[in-house]
């Protein structure tokens, strides 16, 4: 089970901010396009050890799913952890004080 | 000193040359027998017929499996060629059935996309304004 605290320690870096953006504009990238657009789209020249170590962390929070097709592994944007989020905070801005 | 061959390590060399040439375009410069099954067997742009030759390798070599698995999983091409137009390029190949795991995208001053060889490597063409 994945915390709030994951995904807001996955969220707490640019970079990986940046990854969701550029998994937001196409979903399904392999590491390498999501290097060269990490690069090229935002003159981010992290290695790609990092970036895989970034793509780990928000995997860990639920954030990125990896999926294998064949001999290929791609990467997709999941927003289902940031729906907590809405309900406790936008969701409902009338409600009485909720119990965490 | 001049680049005058370059290679891929190719699963199947048959196959590749079929590939190479019917799929891709590229036609046959030499082809000798050089041991066993394995061919010198390289290929060139029909637009540079002397120009760099490119050597389909046979990926013998136990090391080779490993290496080129490693790249494709992470969606790194081998190779990477030029054309005039991805986008057109693109829409060419996917019709010819051959597998794309980056469809074109904009990095800076090129376009870029990368395909599956069907031989275990990716490679990339790229257009760039001449």
């Amino acid at each position: 089970m994945v915390g709030v605290v994951d995904v807001f320690k996955a969220l707490a870096d640019p970079t990986r901010r940046t990854i969701l953006d550029e998994l937001t504009a196409r979903n399904g990238q392999t590491l390498f396009e999501i290097c060269g657009r990490l690069a090229t789209n935002h003159g981010l020249g992290s290695s790609r050890q990092a970036i895989s170590q970034h793509l780990d962390v928000l995997e860990s929070a639920d954030l990125v799913e990896t999926r294998r097709e064949g001999r290929y592994k791609f990467h997709y944007i999941n927003t289902a952890p940031l729906e907590p989020i809405v309900e406790r905070w936008l969701a409902n801005p009338d409600a009485e004080g909720k119990p965490t | 000193m001049r680049i005058h061959l370059t290679s891929v390590l190719v699963d199947d060399q048959e196959r590749a040359l079929r590939f190479y040439t019917d799929v891709l375009g590229f036609v046959k410069k030499h082809d000798v027998p050089v041991g066993g099954e394995d061919r010198w067997l390289t290929v060139v742009s029909p637009e540079h017929p002397d120009g760099t030759e490119l050597l389909l390798e046979p990926g013998g070599h136990p090391a080779v499996k490993p290496f080129k698995d490693a790249l494709v999983a992470d969606g790194i091409p081998f190779a990477s060629f030029a054309v005039d137009d991805v986008s057109a390029e693109y829409e060419r190949l996917r019709g010819l059935g051959v597998r794309f795991t980056q469809e074109p995208a904009d990095m800076g001053p090129v376009t870029t996309a990368v395909f599956d060889d069907t031989c275990g490597n990716l490679i990339q063409i790229t257009d760039q304004p001449a």
